[in-house]
This record gives structure tokens, sequence and C-alpha cells, in this order.
């Protein structure tokens, strides 16, 4: 508890406490006494001595509220809920004034009520804030470098990018960069929600916010502190409440309306039904409606609903930060909550994305040679699949022939010596042209090389045979050299492990249709589809098509529904800002995926789709019981106050009772880690 | 021009009164009050003296809620 909100608990106890020993002193001496002969004792003490006795605790607890009334006043801030609070309880400490019968109690109650109400909400919120930062607890204090052989702490922000930093065993790494001495294990749970720890060496990148587990690391930073991962991704997250859901919106616009109407309803409550009685002749008994109207204008504090609701969006954005899930906005929260349809990218979303050589296939020359020629033809390519060939090629595998097919399939060398490393040679390649989606075309060595699909060869009009190898669905890549076929490598993904239970808990969250779209064959796509359970197959597609076959399904959905789209986020931005929900996966690290996504999956776990849906859902229904609770109980209120049901006492657990629930309710939404 | 500042205020309902006063004051294009985090991200037209717009803006939000505070 901080200064303030400890002085304010001292208040309510002192004013409570003074409150009930006056009611208490009030029974005893305050009334006339009817003895059992008759006779009347009058009371000890009389008004208004009883009045300004109560006006002691009225005040402690209330001085504030009048203060900021007045000023409100001064302000023309007419429906401030200070100057409200003033009015009903003055009001309310008038009218026993005028009955005499000494019920202040009521008054001094409603602002005890009304001020535990705003301690309450003031050390929630703050609780619940300082937990979703401690959650988010990535943000490092400071940098170690190396000066003079003596290590010195400096503020991050001052370390340019390109120096060395120190990270001992137990810290955070503070920025971005490549490891250039020591090797040690990380623990990236902060970033990724999943403990397992990675391995790093020499030459490895490391992100900041990881913890260094268990040795000294030497770092030489390739960002800024600010552009660095751990800086951007708190950024996002204590940003994302700034854009705000419609739910939030709703709740402002309601809440802005609201107090004005139910002011103007305590008006005409306190005013027509007294004057329509006087009227019709009855006694028009000013007491009892001014007192109603003074219920209302208890009842009239919007901030049940101005609190929990946002409070709500935070909890659950920080709640799914904690699980390695970044949701930009409470608008794609709420958004996501509605998936109906989910479009998904094969590789890398689904697949693991790190093909590998299988086989060489219908190659008239040697298969190291054929390689050599593609993996320099691929050299500037950042394509997991030409990233792959160029593994094969500098892993340097022996490439054994099946005698009976003339099937290559590689074998590790084992008399490979560490400096028999094959490297590319850049300087071989020129005039490398990539033709969209289908492949590449270069010189390399004054050999014309085409690298691709069979749409690449068709394009450089060459013939090619279909191979009786590929029983097996791998992705084929055609090389052609000189404009002659020279056989065509196998490269093929593996499904991840959770892909299949992870599209059966989408469609278990309420998704109706998953649908692959891949730029992949379909003999590729179709298998990984039927094995993970997806029943529709968008194959073949270039990356304008995706688009496309986006808009199409865009167009099939409910108006209520909506569509996410599940990339990877290296080649699919485009498609990721034409979904109405884009999830980058595995993006951690790759700026370009991190700002075309709405919302984006730290690790590369297919489960977390689901698990985004859920938390959305779950943080939208506890949105809604809160709308609907704290509108609900407020209207009852009103209309109970109305008829004269309701007193002020209930009146205030509509305000302060409602708000607390509310708030505690919204916390929940915080905890997600079962979903 | 964007810029974020921290404010300290204890109601959620007069962060969403900041929001309004700080957008009626001349000068600001637009303004987000984030209560959660406490801060509140404001965006200048062209031209406009960041600094004596945000006075106006201080000004304005003491006037809706005197128990504010904007940390310029």
């Amino acid at each position: 508890m901080s200064k303030k909100q400890k002085k304010v608990l001292l208040r309510i106890i002192i004013s409570a406490l003074l409150m009930i020993i006056l009611h208490i002193a009030y029974g005893m001496l305050g009334e006339e006494k009817t003895g059992a002969d008759g006779t009347v004792t009058p009371a000890l003490i009389k008004e208004p001595v009883w009045f300004l006795l109560y006006m002691i605790p009225y005040l402690i607890i209330g001085y504030d509220i009048l203060k900021k009334a007045v000023k409100g006043i001064l302000n023309r801030q007419v429906f401030d809920e200070n100057f409200l609070m003033a009015i009903a309880t003055l009001g309310a400490i008038a009218i026993a004034l005028v009955n005499k019968n000494g019920d202040y109690t009521e008054a001094i109650a409603v602002m005890l009520f009304y001020q535990t109400g705003e301690l309450f909400q003031s050390y929630a919120v703050g609780k619940s804030r300082r937990n979703i930062s401690d959650l988010m607890d990535i943000r490092p204090d400071s940098a170690n470098i190396e000066s003079d052989g003596e290590l010195i702490s400096v503020d991050p922000d001052e370390v340019e990018a390109g120096s060395i930093i120190v990270v001992r065993p137990g810290e955070k790494i503070p920025i971005d960069g490549i490891v250039t001495g020591g090797r040690s294990t990380l623990n990236t749970s902060a970033l990724t929600g999943e403990s397992l720890p990675r391995e790093v060496t020499e030459g490895d990148e490391v992100l900041s916010g990881c913890i260094n587990m268990t040795s000294l690391l030497h770092i030489k930073t390739t960002r800024e502190f600010g552009e660095s991962t751990a800086s951007k991704i708190l950024d996002m997250v204590e940003n994302s409440s700034s854009k705000k859901s419609r739910s939030e919106n709703f709740i402002s616009r309601f809440a802005r309306v609201y107090t004005p109407a139910v002011c103007i309803g305590a008006l005409a409550l306190a005013i027509l039904p007294p004057l329509f009685l006087l009227i019709t002749g009855s006694s028009p008994s000013w007491g009892s409606w001014i007192y109603r109207a003074l219920t209302f204008l208890v009842i009239s504090c919007p901030c049940a609903l101005v609190i929990s609701i946002p409070l709500s969006f935070f909890a659950g954005i920080g709640g799914a930060s904690h699980s390695g899930i970044l949701i930009k906005g409470s608008n794609y929260l709420e958004a996501v909550s509605k998936t109906a349809i989910v479009a998904m990218d094969k590789t890398g979303t689904m697949t693991k994305g790190v093909f590998e050589v299988e086989g060489i296939h219908n190659s008239p020359i040697d298969s190291e040679e054929l390689l050599e020629y593609a993996a320099h033809a691929e050299c500037y390519s950042s394509h997991p699949i030409a990233r792959s060939i160029i593994k094969a090629y500098t892993d340097g595998m022996i490439w054994k022939s099946d005698v009976v097919t003339g099937e290559a399939f590689p074998v590790p060398d084992t008399a490979k010596g560490p400096d028999d490393v094959k490297a590319i040679d850049r300087d071989r390649v020129k005039g490398v042209e990539e033709i969209g989606g289908n492949g590449i075309i270069a010189k390399v060595d004054d050999h014309d090389i085409a690298i691709g699909n069979s749409k690449l060869m068709a394009h450089v009009n060459v013939n090619f045979e279909e191979c009786e190898h590929c029983h097996h669905s791998g992705t084929v890549v055609h090389v052609a050299i000189d404009g002659k076929y020279s056989g065509h490598i196998v490269i093929s993904d593996v499904i991840k492990p959770t892909a299949k239970e992870a599209v059966m808990r989408m469609h278990s969250s309420g998704v109706k249709r998953t649908v692959i779209l891949t730029g992949d064959s379909k003999q590729v796509a179709d298998d990984v589809a039927s094995s993970i359970g997806v029943r529709e197959v968008r194959s073949e597609l270039l990356p304008a098509d995706k688009v496309s076959a986006v808009e199409e399904l865009l167009s099939q959905k409910g108006e209520k529904e909506v569509l996410a789209f599940v990339g990877d986020g290296i080649n699919d931005a485009p498609v990721l800002s034409r979904a109405d929900i884009g999830i980058a996966m595995g993006a951690l690290g790759s700026d370009a995926a991190i700002e075309a996504a709405d919302i984006v999956l730290m690790d590369d776990d297919p489960l977390k789709i689901s698990k985004t849906i859920r938390i959305a859902r779950k943080c939208m229904r506890i949105v809604y019981e809160n709308i609907y609770f704290a509108i609900g109980i407020k209207l009852i209120c009103l209309l109970l106050g109305a008829v004269g049901i309701a007193n002020m006492w209930l009146a205030i657990f509509a305000d302060v009772g409602v708000m607390v629930i509310a708030v505690l309710n919204a916390i929940r939404a915080l905890n997600v880690k079962k979903l | 021009m964007k810029k974020s500042y921290k404010i300290e205020v204890d109601c959620a309902n007069c962060a969403n009164k900041m929001e309004e006063a700080a957008k009626k004051t001349a000068g600001v294009k637009d303004c987000v009050v984030n209560f959660m985090a406490l801060k509140m991200n404001v965006e200048f037209e062209d031209g406009a003296d960041v600094k004596s717009v945000m006075k106006d803006v201080l000004k304005n939000c003491k006037k809706v809620e005197d128990d504010c505070e904007i940390f310029i």
C-alpha cells in the first residue's frame, strides 16, 4: 500500500469507529425513553449537539470529497462523482435534520463505503498492474561493459550497437547480440513461456530477455537497447491496452451517457411525483421522494464498469504474454475470440520448416556436383528450401548411389576433418533472378542454372521426366544446367509433433473451418493435411494467390465471424495484414513479422493457436459477465430505489460492492495456465 | 508527432475524462489515456509547440480531475 492509501485506510477506521460509538450513544442518550410506568424521560443530549458530533466522522471521511466537489463546481463539472456523492450525503444529512430522527449514520456510511471502494479499487488495480509487470519482468536494469579489465555496470540505453557486453550467470541478457566468447545455457522462458533451456556458443545469436544460467558470456551487441527484443515486447504489451476494443469503447460511451441520465432521472424523481401528488390533492411527501432521488445519485457512478472492462483486457493480455503469446491490442483479443476460420501456412507453421535434403534423383552428373551448382544458385535466397540445399552442400555429405535405382542418398562423411568445410563462394555466382514463387535462375561458373519447381522448368523450356522414385511426399526441386535437365533434389519437411492435437483443439474451441494455404505441391500439401486432420487444402499458391485465397475465405464467412491467418511471417506479411487477425508464429527476433502481425506467438508450437483463442474466449466471457452484471445490478437498484424499496445502503452496495466483485472477476483473466 | 507521458490518476473514469479533456485541447490531434499502464499517448498537430500544448493539456485535465498529474 502506498502512503496515500494508508492514510485513507486510517481515516476509514477512525471514522467508522466514531460512527459506531455515536450510534450506540445516540441509542442510549439521544432518544426519549418511556418507562414501564408511562413516565417519559427526555433525551439527555439534544440537537443540535448530535448533529455537530456526527459531523466529526463525516468530515474525517468526506472532507476531500467535499473539497473536490466544490472545485468541480468551480470548473463546471456538474456530473463529477465527487459532486454527486457530496449532494447525496449532504442531502441525507439534511433529511435527518428535518425529520429530527438523528439518522446521520446513513450519510457517513455511504461516504465510508464509497471511500472503501475507491481504496480497494486503487489497491487492486495497483496490485494487478504490478502482477502483470512482474510476469513480464524481462526489462534488464543494467549492462556490464569491460573496461581496462574491470567490469563496469552501465545503463543499457548508453550501450551502442557493436559494443561487447558481459553477461554473468544469473543475469538477464540486456541487449540482442551475437556471442563472441563463452558457452552457456539460456533460460528463454520469459520470452517463450516454455522453460526449455537453450545451449549457446560462440557465433550464436542471442535475444535480450533470456537469462544466462551457467557461465559467463561475452556478447557483441547487434542492436541498441530500444530496438532490442525485450524492449520491443515490453512496449508492445504496455501499449496494447491503448488499442481499445469495441467493448471498451462501448463502456466509455455508456459511462458518458449513464451518469447524466441518472442525474436527470434523480431530479425528475425529486420533483415530478410530489408535484403530481400535490395536484391530485394528496400529500406530496417531499422528504421521501428527495431521499429516493439521492439514492439515485449514489448509484450514478459508472466506476465498476469503467474500471473492470479495461482491467479484464489488461489481465488477459498480461496472462497471454506470460505464456509466450503477444497480443497487440484489446481489439485483437476481442476479435480472435470470434475466430471461425483458421487459415494456415504449412511450412514452418504446421511443419518444422527445417528441410533436409533426402535424396537426389535422375541426375546424369555427379550428385555432389549437382548439389554444388544448386547451392550456389540459391546462395542469396533465405527461403527454407534454399537454406536446406546450401546446408546439405556445406555439411559435405557423401552421396551414395543405390545400385538398383540409381538414387543418391546422403551418408555422413566420417573421414571429414574440421578444416574440411565446403563453403559457398559467392563470386562464382552472377545474375541471380528470382522467378516469384517458382524458383531461381542464375549463372554459376558460366553455366546457366535453373532451379525450382515444374513451373520453372516449363518457363525455361526444359523437359523433365516424372520421377518413379518419388513415392514419398517430399518437395521436389528440379535443376536444369545449360538448358538441360539434370535431375532433381528431394527435400522433405517434418510435421510438428503437436500439429495434430493443435488442429483438434482448434476445432474443439469453436473453429469451424481449418484451411491449409501453401505454395507446395498438391501431393505434399494433401499428405500433410490428412495426417494432421485439416480437411481443406489450397495448394500450389504463389504469395499473391494466398492473398486472393484469404479474400475468398473472407467472403464466405459470416458477418460476426473472424478469419485468422497463421503463418511463420517470413513471406506471409501481405496475408497476415489482409486477414482479420494475423498470427505470426515463431517470430522471435523477426521484426517484419512482429510489425505485420496482430498476434505474435513467441515459440513455434501450433498448440498456442488454440490457446490464444481460449484465452480470448475466457477474457471476453469475463468482460461480458462484468458488463451484464454491473449494468444489471445498477438498473435493478435504480428501479428498486425509484419505488422506494432500496435505501441508500443498497445503493452504495450497487456502487461499491459491484465494483469490488467486477474487479475480482476481471483479475481471473490473468489465470490462463490451464487453458 | 507522437509522445508518451507518464501520468498519475486514481480512478478509471477520471482517466477517461482526462482523455476527453486532452483531446479537446488546441494543438492535440488525438490522445489515448491508458489507465492500466498509467500512460498518456498524445499525438500533436503539425507545427504545434509541444511544451505549451502540454501545459494546456495539464490545465484542462486538472479542471476535470483535480487529483491528476502528468509528468511532462
